[in-house]
């Protein structure tokens, strides 16, 4: 029964997460967003007439206010980080929830709409202080960028204004939710209370497209003239150029972000657990979070890299400043975040493989996989240019190393993401297999099938990134790794889907111990946490820091005293700053979550009623 | 120990390790100022100094090597004062150009006229460029300043330089001027060495840069003419130990003549 539920979970959360990413790639005219904007701008300027926008001001280091001893840069920088990730978390364990919710319903199984309703108690909380950190964020704006703040308010009030209401909306129907859980259960009380949950997604969803919206217009602002003239309407500015891309992205990454925290918060239950029904409650919830984590975590890159391509497509300039300019490094850091990412994740399913005897079988293969993905992790972090001493650039002969040098490219790097994908895929297979055996009659055959697949496409993805990557000019270079990725997702789909044949009515070797996990394994649920919520906070400083000296990208200067953009040690600092006021604020809400459920009767200190 | 207290250590553990990393595990990179208005005193100039501007423009301002440069993202324009012909014969040439300079100023401001095959936009097939009008948004050179990289770049090419110098400053770049926007004076020693990071290569001023030759004491070493021509012109005499052509050789465009004697006078004090 367990087996077949997880079955069903891992169905269903790879369908959400693989429709989220693909479906709008594949609706027509998605990816002409550019065209379809100009087109509703023209519309729109002809019914707009009568609506006359300023230009973009010309601001003066006099025009920021200040406060003495408060930095402004920082206050709005770390006010909107912490709002983001809080955000994030509100946004994403709807989701989940909603479709633990739905598998609880399919499957009768209490224990999933139990733990549905532990993810959204530890939520609820968190929604509070996302709504207190948007005000702070707000008002910040308002404070230190008052201009900045009235030129987009002036193009985007109608949509700010709908946010309000929608906020309300979201509110209502989040608390109805909650606190209706226990209510509204059972024949068509449940399915009113499902639908609950999906509208709480969408209007989630429709907040979110909103206040992204803001952000990517001043990135690629739409609908205005080189004075910074506004000449469209709400819906112009709102679908600007990367409006959809960073959409798909925050979408993707919210939902593993928000497994990661709930992953968190299991582990320190699991540690702190009294007994072996918690520990085997806490670990079984430890997992499920870790799984939606990874399941998100996978796509997330091909995000990334789509979200970068269409950088580049509006402007090159903004493409090499991201990728080939003074923010090139921080993508070294981020391989090492994203490495940590995937090794805790992986190591957390190696430990988890102790639950059942049944997995000692796959036991010698687990140091090849590690082999693999540690191998993987090293190349995609190699730097390609060095910054060296004279006498390290005289020994070397240069600033590239002879054989690390060409490991620092993007081919190279883009093979050993797709190798760390896909061996990460293979933990989980050996995970999923480790206390069944396959009874259908063509298990052998189907075991052979996935191995040519999967040796099939690594000859693939290792011909496309070597041969076109460094023996091509750069068209087909960059080019190859779009077939890099199709045959990385071909191979995940394909498995899944013969697995789940395969798989169907198989004997159990040997039972699965839920609680049955060593204490370390939850460090890795910890270190996937952390990881994400740094990782989140250097990407927002790069998002943010192509637009470099500008508030909205070349029609909007920012002249104030803070308009260089900080070095990248600087960054790490606020970001360090950032994420222990964020995991403090966090511990807090996980405490509230426990107290709500405490009860303590002080004797003798009530009067006594009645009698 | 208590747990809570295990997974606060071990986070903050992790949190300190990443800002490590980012500190002292890769280069740090200071970027670049936001870039200033500078005051043009055309009148003054002489072509060499109009060429040496555009220089200036090309490597800074003008965000040009951003792609004109060995990577491959955009043409190289080493030779362009003498392609441009081929260029204006060509078919595919859209503009309305009829000669090397009119071409090149064409380029900057409308770049599809003519798109060099091969560095087109993805999907258009070479017939639109990825490259902005220089003259507008967030690069927004003025007329002079894209006469003075037109120059440069006949220069580099060893072509006649067909450019006259501006006798005016342009009105829009006068009021950006009036603004404040112009870089003011630099007022001692101490502080251009600060603003040109030249501790980031040489040790100086309390910094510890390995790139360059250690000038603590250069003043006991060298002279004042040694020292003002290797600011001038750092290749023409390199260090035994050190590389050519790791230092820039621009500061001559960069610094006015007394902030130049400033320096010299500063270095030829370390003994």
């Amino acid at each position: 029964m367990q087996n077949r539920n997880s079955k069903t979970i891992y169905g269903a959360l790879f369908i959400a997460v693989f429709a989220l990413f693909l479906l709008p790639s594949l609706v027509p005219g998605f990816d002409a967003s550019l065209a379809f904007a100009d087109e509703a701008a023209v519309s729109a300027a002809a019914e707009a007439e009568a609506t006359t926008y300023p230009p973009a001001p010309k601001l003066t280091a006099a025009d920021y206010p200040t406060i003495p001893g408060v930095n402004s840069r920082v206050t709005v920088w770390l006010a909107a980080q912490l709002h983001l990730w809080f955000g994030a978390f509100v946004l994403a364990v709807p989701i989940f929830v909603f479709i633990i919710e739905a598998i609880g319903m399919a499957t009768r199984d209490k224990r999933y709409d139990n733990m549905a309703y532990e993810f959204i108690k530890v939520s609820i909380t968190a929604y509070s202080l996302t709504a207190i950190l948007g005000g702070l964020l707000a008002f910040s704006l308002i404070l230190f960028y008052p201009d900045l703040f009235r030129y987009l308010s002036t193009i985007f009030k109608e949509s700010m204004f709908v946010y309000a209401l929608l906020f309300f909306a979201e509110s209502a129907v989040l608390y109805i939710y909650y606190y209706g859980w226990n209510w509204l259960q059972g024949g068509f009380k449940k399915w009113v209370h499902l639908t609950l949950g999906l509208l709480l997604n969408a209007t989630g969803a429709m907040l979110m497209f909103m206040a992204n919206s803001w952000t990517t217009f001043m990135m690629s602002p739409a609908a205005v003239d080189a004075a910074g003239v506004f000449n469209g309407d709400s819906w112009a500015a709102i679908h600007n150029f990367l409006w959809n891309p960073i959409n798909i992205h925050r979408v993707i990454a919210n939902v593993a972000y928000g497994g990661s925290i709930v992953g968190a918060y299991a582990a320190f239950k699991f540690l702190s657990a009294q007994n072996k029904d918690q520990r085997a409650h806490y670990d079984w919830m430890g997992y499920n979070a870790n799984f939606i984590a990874i399941a998100a975590l996978l796509p997330l890159p091909f995000a990334g890299y789509y979200l970068t391509a269409e950088m580049y497509a509006y402007s090159q300039q903004m493409g090499i400043t991201l990728m080939g300019g003074v923010f090139a490094w921080i993508f070294i850091i981020q391989a090492v975040l994203i490495g940590a990412l995937f090794l805790s994740a992986n190591y957390y399913l190696w430990c988890g493989m102790g639950r059942s005897e049944g997995a000692h079988r796959y036991n010698p293969y687990m140091k090849y996989l590690a082999v693999v993905i540690v191998g993987s992790f090293l190349v995609w972090f190699t730097p390609h240019t060095l910054v060296l001493t004279n006498a390290e650039l005289k020994s070397l002969g240069g600033p590239y190393h002879a054989i690390l040098g060409p490991l620092g490219i993007m081919p190279a790097k883009n093979t050993a993401v797709n190798l760390l994908i896909l061996f990460t895929f293979l933990s989980f297979m050996f995970y999923r297999r480790a206390n069944k055996t396959a009874t259908v009659s063509w298990a052998a055959q189907g075991n052979a099938v996935q191995a040519a697949l999967f040796t099939a496409g690594i000859i693939n993805i290792f011909i496309l990134g070597v041969y076109y990557g460094y023996f091509t000019n750069t068209v087909y270079k960059v080019a190859a790794s779009i077939p890099q990725v199709l045959t990385t997702l071909v191979i995940i789909v394909v498995s899944v889907v013969i697995d789940s044949f395969m798989y169907k009515g198989a004997k159990q070797v040997a039972p699965l111990h839920w609680g049955r996990v060593p204490a370390r394994s939850q460090y890795a649920l910890f270190l996937l946490a952390v990881s994400f919520t740094w990782l989140m906070g250097l990407m927002g400083y790069v998002r943010s820091g192509i637009r470099q000296h500008w508030h909205v990208t070349n029609i909007f200067r920012d002249n104030s005293p803070d308009a260089f953009t900080p070095g990248l040690g600087y960054a790490a600092n606020v970001i360090s700053v950032g994420t222990i006021i964020f995991m403090a604020m966090v511990i807090f809400v996980f405490w509230l979550s426990t107290v709500s459920g405490r009860k303590s009767t002080a004797a003798g200190y009530w009067k006594e009623q009645g009698a | 120990m208590n747990n809570f207290l295990k997974v606060a250590i071990f986070s903050l553990l992790m949190i300190g390790a990443f800002t490590g990393y980012s500190n002292f595990g890769i280069p740090q990179i200071e970027p670049a100022p936001p870039p200033v208005e500078e005051k043009l005193d055309l009148g003054a100039m002489t072509m060499d100094q109009f060429i040496a501007l555009g220089d200036k423009i090309y490597h800074g301002k003008g965000t040009c090597t951003l792609c004109h440069n060995e990577m491959g993202r955009a043409p190289m324009l080493d030779k362009i004062g003498t392609v441009a012909h081929e260029r204006l014969a060509d078919p595919n040439y859209k503009g309305e150009a009829t000669n090397v300079e009119e071409y090149l100023h064409e380029s900057f401001v409308k770049p599809s006229a003519y798109v060099v095959p091969g560095f087109g936009k993805a999907g258009t097939n070479d017939t639109e460029s990825p490259m902005p009008d220089v003259s507008a948004g967030g690069i927004g050179m003025s007329e002079a300043e894209i006469a003075a990289v037109i120059a440069y770049l006949q220069d580099i090419s060893g072509t006649e330089v067909t450019v006259a110098i501006p006798t005016e400053v342009p009105e829009d770049t006068s009021e950006e001027e009036s603004e404040g926007g112009g870089r003011k004076p630099y007022e001692s020693a101490e502080e251009i060495i600060a603003a040109f990071s030249c501790g980031s290569c040489h040790k100086i001023a309390g910094e510890e840069g390995e790139m360059g030759p250690d000038l603590t004491h250069i003043g006991a070493l060298r002279g004042k003419d040694h020292l003002r021509r290797s600011l001038l012109d750092p290749n023409v005499e390199i260090t035994e130990g050190f590389m050519e052509g790791m230092m820039p050789d621009t500061y001559g465009s960069q610094l006015s003549g007394k902030e130049l004697e400033m320096l010299v006078e500063y270095l030829a004090g370390l003994k």
